[in-house]
Order: C-alpha cells, then sequence, then structure tokens
C-alpha cells in the first residue's frame, strides 16, 4: 500500500485559516489501512478545525467526505455535489490522489493533508516498512524476494557495502541490511550460489530517471 | 457509602475505558464540553486486556491535539482506580472539577459568547445611529 504520514496540523490550520467552506476529503484505500486518511481520520482533522474555528470565535462550515478512491476519475467526478459547495478541500489521500481531485475540480484549491512517504507493509499495528520504489525492473527474483533498491540505503546492486554490521546497516541500528537478508534468505534457500552471480548495470530508465511513467494496457485500454 | 462527589460532572457509562473514541472525546468539547476525563481500572487489570491501555493513549492524543488548536490539552485526563475504591472516584471528580475551574470555560464557549456580543454591540451601535 501507499503510506503516507498526516501534516503537522498548525500547516494545515495554516493553509486554510482564511476559508470558511472547508472539505475534508479522504480515501477507503491505502490511507485507510494504515490509518492517516480514512473516514476515522477525516472525522478526527475536521473535529480538530472545527474547535480551532470555534475557538478564533470563527464560524466556518467544516465537512466530511470520504471517497472510495481518490486515484479512480470514477469516484473523484461522482463526489461532485458534495465537493463544490466548498471553498477548499484538503485532501488526506495520497498525493496521488490529492492531485486527481486538483485535476477534476480546478476552480477549488485542494490541498494535501497528508505527507505521501513510501509503498510499504504493516509490520504491526501502527508500524510500516518500505518495500517498494516502483523501480520498474523487479530484481526479486535474482535477490531471494527482497528488494536492494527499497531496502539497501545505496541501493547496492551486488552487496553487502562495507558498511554492513552484526547484519544492520550503518545508516541505523534500527535498519537491516538488505544484504545481509539477501545472503541469508539464499542461503536457507540453497541458493548461494546464485549470490555469486553479478548483477549488471541496472536500466535506471524504467525509474523515475526516465521522466513521469505511463502505463498503457493496451487489451483494456479504449 | 454515599460520597458526594461534584454536580457538574456528567457520567457517561461504557462497557470498557477501550470503548472510548478519540472522536467521543473531541466531539464533546465541540458542543461545550469544559473537560473530559475517563476513569478507567488499573493498568495490567483491564477484562479486555488492553482497553484502558489504548484508552490512555486515545486520551494523550486528544491532549495533544487539543493543545493544538488552544483548547488545551489539560482538560482531559485519565484516570485508574479499582471498582472497591469510591472514595477515589470522588476524588478525582473533585480534582477534574478544580483543574477546570482553574482553566475556566470551554475557550469555543467564551470565544463564541465573545463574537456574538461583538455583534450584538454592533447591531445596537447601527440601531442607535
Amino acid at each position: 500500500m501507499i503510506v503516507a504520514n498526516g501534516k503537522p496540523l498548525e500547516e494545515i490550520i495554516g493553509v486554510v485559516k482564511d476559508h470558511r467552506k472547508i472539505l475534508v476529503a479522504g480515501c477507503n484505500e491505502c490511507v485507510t489501512v494504515c490509518e492517516v486518511g480514512g473516514t476515522k481520520e477525516v472525522g478526527i482533522l475536521a473535529s480538530a478545525l472545527r474547535l480551532h474555528f470555534l475557538n478564533q470565535g470563527v464560524e466556518a462550515q467544516v465537512g466530511e467526505t470520504t471517497l472510495q478512491r481518490q486515484c479512480d476519475r470514477e469516484y473523484v467526478v461522482g463526489a461532485r455535489e458534495t465537493v463544490e459547495p466548498y471553498e477548499i478541500v484538503i485532501s488526506i489521500a495520497c498525493g496521488v490522489g490529492c492531485q486527481f481531485m486538483a485535476e477534476e475540480y480546478n476552480k477549488i484549491p485542494v490541498v494535501p493533508g497528508v505527507d505521501t512517504s513510501f509503498m510499504g507493509g504493516a509490520l504491526e499495528r501502527g508500524v510500516w516498512s518500505e518495500r517498494c520504489q516502483g523501480c520498474g525492473t523487479c530484481l526479486l527474483a535474482k535477490t531471494a524476494g527482497i528488494c536492494p533498491v527499497s531496502r539497501c540505503a545505496k541501493r547496492v546492486l551486488n552487496g553487502p557495502c562495507g558498511g554492513s554490521t552484526k547484519g544492520k546497516c550503518e545508516i541505523s541500528k534500527d535498519v537491516d541490511c538488505a544484504w545481509q537478508l539477501i545472503v541469508d534468505r539464499l542461503n536457507s534457500l540453497g541458493r548461494m550460489e546464485d549470490y555469486e552471480v553479478l548483477t549488471p548495470i541496472k536500466d535506471w530508465s524504467t525509474d523515475r530517471a526516465g521522466g513521469p511513467r505511463k502505463r498503457i494496457k493496451e487489451e483494456v485500454a479504449s | 457509602m454515599r460520597l458526594n462527589y461534584p454536580v457538574n460532572v456528567r457520567i457517561i457509562r461504557v462497557p470498557c475505558t477501550g470503548k472510548v473514541d478519540i472522536l467521543h472525546i473531541l466531539r464533546a468539547f465541540e458542543k461545550g464540553a469544559d473537560g473530559v476525563y475517563l476513569v478507567g481500572c488499573m493498568e495490567g487489570s483491564c477484562f479486555y486486556e488492553q482497553g484502558n491501555l489504548k484508552a490512555r493513549k486515545r486520551v494523550e492524543y486528544a491532549q495533544r491535539l487539543l493543545e493544538q488548536v488552544g483548547t488545551g490539552g489539560d482538560r482531559v485526563q485519565m484516570f485508574n482506580l479499582t471498582s472497591g475504591e469510591a472514595p477515589k472516584f470522588a476524588q478525582f471528580a473533585r480534582e477534574m472539577t478544580e483543574r477546570i475551574k482553574t482553566l475556566g470555560p470551554n475557550p469555543a464557549k467564551l470565544a463564541g459568547a465573545a463574537s456574538k456580543g461583538l455583534a450584538a454591540g454592533q447591531a445596537a451601535e447601527r440601531g442607535a445611529a
């Protein structure tokens, strides 16, 4: 899923303080699962904003809505009747959802209420960890299912580097060395001979280095 | 024991403090509550294992949010006792009431009254003109 962090309340208040009709828009997908942008968080942010305005003695209308997916035009367009009465929208979906909302409602400012961080999974409730950087050319088959692009600080493709100590990365004792994990897993799979095979220079043109990416699935695209 | 505690405290019964959501706390302030406190079982003796621990985390979250919006984090508090400690229950009610008296009313009510007062004053001025 896409993992995000809520923006500081002061920052959000600073952006919307001069508006009187504010819509907080959440998304039922990734940000709901990472507990930052679902119906619950929409309620909390809207309530906090209402309290802020009440404390200022300002009459402001703070509405709440949660779209099925903000990254899907079908649902974004479908929210028109809900969105248009408002002066500004705080999107607490990921950066994709926020942009899709902004593209559709070009007369209403759409501002982010979260900082979108990474693609990852939940280690336990409330703890998420990065697993993919969307580099466009997946190496996992060669690296025993552990990604050196997203999990190695240096993105080393033939590791580990000299900063690996007791299975941890030199950037932090809390960060596992991805290459230690890869070696351990190759070992347990009985595939240590694969470790001897050098990975050639990666084609980074499929990553962001090649500019914004678009994928077209011919068999379903109209 | 027929203990007395301040009459301004309104009790809302829940099966466990773990039932209390951050939204319940925030909406109480939106509706004009001057303070909210949770009284749960002692930590480590929750019938549902972690209900009171989750409640404490939510109270702490509410405190941070209320501090940021200007309501004041001290208006929310978590207390713990056992079911046999009625005097402590009354003591918590007094403690919290004293704290709220020191802090004054919910700022939302004061601001609302002030803006209405200002509007009324302006209307009176227009009337006089």
